[in-house]
């Protein structure tokens, strides 16, 4: 086949619309310099009214919002899922790792959860509390400056707390707590465990005149047809187009590999359009990643030549090594004093509107890393599965289960409100035997060799789990409340959820000052390619028990700060 | 042009023409396509709007099937004021939701088949032809799962399911989320639980906490932050 190669050469391609591939094309197209943002799903605008599902009902849809279509219910906004038809991945041995992708201009930031977590100074020096894993090169105080001017750009609601890991930053005013979370804080304080306001990537306030502020319909995973919350493309590539930057967006265009000059040097991406499933070059003086962790990971052990023969940037052997995900695992509750609520609005923000960062000492406990709690529950928007098993809970209150007849709308009436549930996020160690690869035998619909899995969590996780699980209950009984479902064994690996489930998976191009035990610099840059970055969380070393967004945008923007700078002394 | 042909020329040009869509003009009423896909209008990829096209159009259930699946609803919730099984359309969302989930398919076809079965061994009738008491009877059978039970017979899983799938029907309809009392999903400004609720649960706001949380009156305005990171305006 051959390559049809565009007449147009560009500054900088970037290859992946999310939060870090958002973050540079601001950046540097506001530098003034020329971008091509190289996307492998469709254009998607949130204000679109064509592609908008915020504001509807369950009953505008023929399945009520049931996740038959979109694994988080079809009015969900991420065009992908945990499988995606025509895009496998495979696993290695008795591995099971959920991989989620969202293909689509913007990515993952369409949909997700808006926690918006700073990391603190112990997280960027884990190996130091421990022994565990490895300390990032950079610490807290490079990244803070960067912290501090995504919170202004972007917004995001909380609240100064002067915790030492938990930092302080340009906070919006939080929004009052929710009833449940009200009985939360009560419980939660009972057993010592902090409680503050959330931190979340949601204008409750506004910030700029091109954004709206929040009107509160719980629907964030909609993605806010007023931009109130964030993602990438309302709030960070649409802004850089008027703004007057010089950005091409090729949309629906797989990037298969990088390519290279006889000196080893990168010269631009080859890519797949996926209408005429075409192969596509495109050159530009700085390649920059930001495909996901595993996606860019993918990329670049695909791009094999004679100099190098293990993919580039490869030297090290570590691309696709260290892959690591947050630990997860989740309970419900179920409160009596919750039932027969009065009737209110109470949907608020997309999300928790409070949460308790990790409290304790590790040094003190039999797991190394900690974890943070999100509550959820509420009187939300019924969808599909409201109503199902209506009475199931009668077994508390000592009355019948089943049945027909009337009695079934005030069972469903009763208990509407009344469940509410916790969810531990917690940081597990890196592991070198934790990795994706190649799978030689297995290409996608596009031609290109996909990737296989190989992860298995250690104690260090199941512990940490089995202590969420005991905290949880805990809480829930001093609240009054009943933990459903049975408390998870040993055997179930006291809950854990499969790796790649909390879908903050991280760390294939880790960052370092050792070229032989890392894949990039500092400043995101290949060691052993100049002119290639990595701007997605593929350069994390640890991944703390925060949410990894907010130091994916910090650290993209740090780094095309460093770019720029570059360019300017033509080093690049 | 009949009236079918013109339909199809405008629906064709109006939507585009998947393949789907014109198999189904060609084999279905063309007012029934029409009801069905200007019915849903929410944003869907159009792989996705392609795949709803084709379960809309096919028809899974037979018509005796369908009126069981009616008389089953009716009696599992039976009209009052506030609505029915008719007004929360839940016998269509059935139908949808079981060419949606292939796994539904034989449990559900299979249970009207036992239902009939079952009354035709006991009252020698059909279902739909016994008297309600006869057919409270037969529910009376299998709407009470044991709870210490590992596993339940069949015909206590098929009541099982229908009975989630006509509550989710009803509740996720706008006659059902009416009678829930479900009060949002409209712009709006959270600012806070009510007072008389926060009483009736004993709880309070905590002064601390309420000093960091939006004023209302001021979101509107664009925010500024001083040094230290205190909102100041």
């Amino acid at each position: 086949m051959q390559i049809i190669e565009s007449q147009k050469s560009y500054d900088v391609i970037i290859v992946g619309s999310g939060a870090g591939g958002g973050m540079a094309t601001k950046v540097l197209a506001d530098a003034g310099l020329k971008v091509a943002v190289v996307e492998a799903g469709p254009f998607f605008d949130p204000a679109d009214p064509k592609t908008r599902t915020q504001l509807k009902w369950p009953y505008e849809s023929p399945r009520r919002g049931a996740g038959t279509q979109r694994d988080f219910g079809e009015f969900d906004m991420a065009y992908g899922g945990w499988e995606i038809e025509g895009e496998p991945y495979n696993q290695i041995g008795d591995t099971q790792f959920d991989w989620f992708r969202s293909i689509m201009l913007g990515g993952r930031t369409n949909h997700w959860g808006r926690i918006s977590l700073r990391f603190g100074p112990k997280d960027f020096k884990g190996k130091d509390k421990d022994g565990l894993g490895d300390n990032w090169p950079i610490g807290y105080d490079d990244v803070k400056p960067y912290y501090d001017k995504v919170d202004k750009l972007i917004g995001v609601f909380g609240s100064n707390e002067k915790l030492e890991n938990d930092p302080d930053g340009f906070f919006l005013p939080a929004p009052k707590p929710r009833l449940h979370e009200l009985y939360y804080i009560k419980g939660a304080k009972k057993s010592g465990v902090d409680v503050i306001p959330s931190r979340l990537s949601i204008l409750t306030k506004r910030i700029n005149n091109e954004r709206g502020v929040c009107f509160y319909c719980r629907q964030c995973n909609r993605s806010c047809s007023v931009y109130a919350d964030f993602s990438s493309g309302s709030c960070l590539i649409f802004p850089a187009q008027k703004n007057g930057g010089q950005v091409d967006l090729y949309v629906n265009a797989m990037v298969s590999e990088v390519t290279i000059d006889e000196n080893g040097k990168a010269t631009g991406v080859k890519y797949i359009n996926k209408e005429d499933r075409k192969q596509y070059g495109l050159t530009a003086r700085v390649v920059i990643l930001a495909a996901s962790a595993c996606s860019s990971a993918r990329i670049l052990l695909n791009s094999k030549s004679e100099k190098f023969p293990n993919g580039l940037g490869n030297s090290s052997g570590l691309i696709g090594k260290y892959l690591h995900d947050s630990t997860g695992t989740d309970r419900a509750f179920f409160v009596p004093e919750l039932m027969n609520r009065k009737r209110y609005n109470e949907d608020g923000v997309g999300g928790l509107h409070v949460y308790s960062p990790w409290w304790l000492d590790n040094k003190k406990l039999d797991f190394p890393r900690g974890y943070h709690i999100e509550i959820w529950g509420g009187m939300g928007m019924p969808g599909y599965g409201t109503g199902f098993n209506p009475n199931s809970l009668n077994k508390y209150l000592g009355l019948k289960v089943g049945g027909y007849g009337n009695g079934l709308r005030d069972d469903v009436k009763k208990f509407y409100g009344s469940v509410m549930g916790v969810s531990g996020r917690g940081e597990s160690i890196a592991m070198k035997d934790n990795y994706c690869e190649i799978d030689p035998t297995t290409v996608d619909e596009w031609g290109i060799p996909v990737l296989r899995f190989n992860y298995h969590w250690t104690d260090y996780e199941r512990k940490q789990s089995k202590h969420m699980h005991d905290t949880f209950e805990e809480i829930c009984h001093n609240m009054g409340g009943i933990p459903l479902g049975d408390k998870p064994t040993k055997e179930q690996d006291y809950g854990l959820l499969n790796p790649g489930r909390i879908i903050h998976e991280v760390g294939t191009t880790r960052m370092g000052s050792d070229p032989k035990t890392s894949v990039v610099n500092e400043f995101e840059q290949l060691h052993d390619v100049k002119n290639v970055f990595v701007v997605d969380a593929g350069p994390f070393v640890s991944q703390a028990d925060k949410n990894p967004t907010w130091t994916i945008l910090a650290l993209a923007w740090r780094t095309s700060d460093y770019i720029i700078e570059e360019l300017k002394k033509q080093n690049l | 042009m009949d009236r079918r042909e013109s339909f199809k020329t405008m629906l064709l040009g109006s939507l585009g023409a998947s393949l789907a869509l014109q198999g189904c003009v060609d084999t279905t009423p063309p007012e029934v396509v029409e009801e069905a896909l200007w019915k849903y209008t929410y944003g869907r990829t159009p792989k996705e709007q392609e795949f709803d096209e084709k379960l809309l159009c096919e028809e899974f259930f037979e018509e005796d099937e369908l009126q069981q699946i009616e008389t089953l609803a009716n009696l599992i919730l039976p009209p009052t004021e506030a609505g029915s099984i008719a007004d929360a359309n839940v016998v269509p969302f059935i139908e949808f939701m079981a060419k949606d989930v292939p796994e539904f398919q034989t449990k559900i076809k299979g249970g009207l088949v036992w239902l009939d079965i079952y009354c035709n061994a006991k009252y020698k009738l059909t279902f739909r032809s016994c008297t309600e008491a006869q057919q409270k009877e037969v529910l009376d059978l299998i709407a009470w799962p044991d709870p210490e039970a590992k596993e339940h017979p069949h015909e206590v899983q098929f009541f099982s399911l229908m009975r989630n799938l006509v509550l989710t029907g009803y509740f996720t309809s706008e006659v059902g989320i009416k009678e829930l009392g479900y009060k949002g999903n409209e712009p709006n400004n959270w600012d806070g639980v009510p007072q008389d609720v926060l009483d009736a649960h004993g709880l309070s706001y905590d002064p601390e906490w309420l000093a960091k949380c939006v004023d209302p009156n001021t979101r509107g305005e664009i925010a500024q932050w001083d040094e230290e990171g205190n909102l100041i305006s």
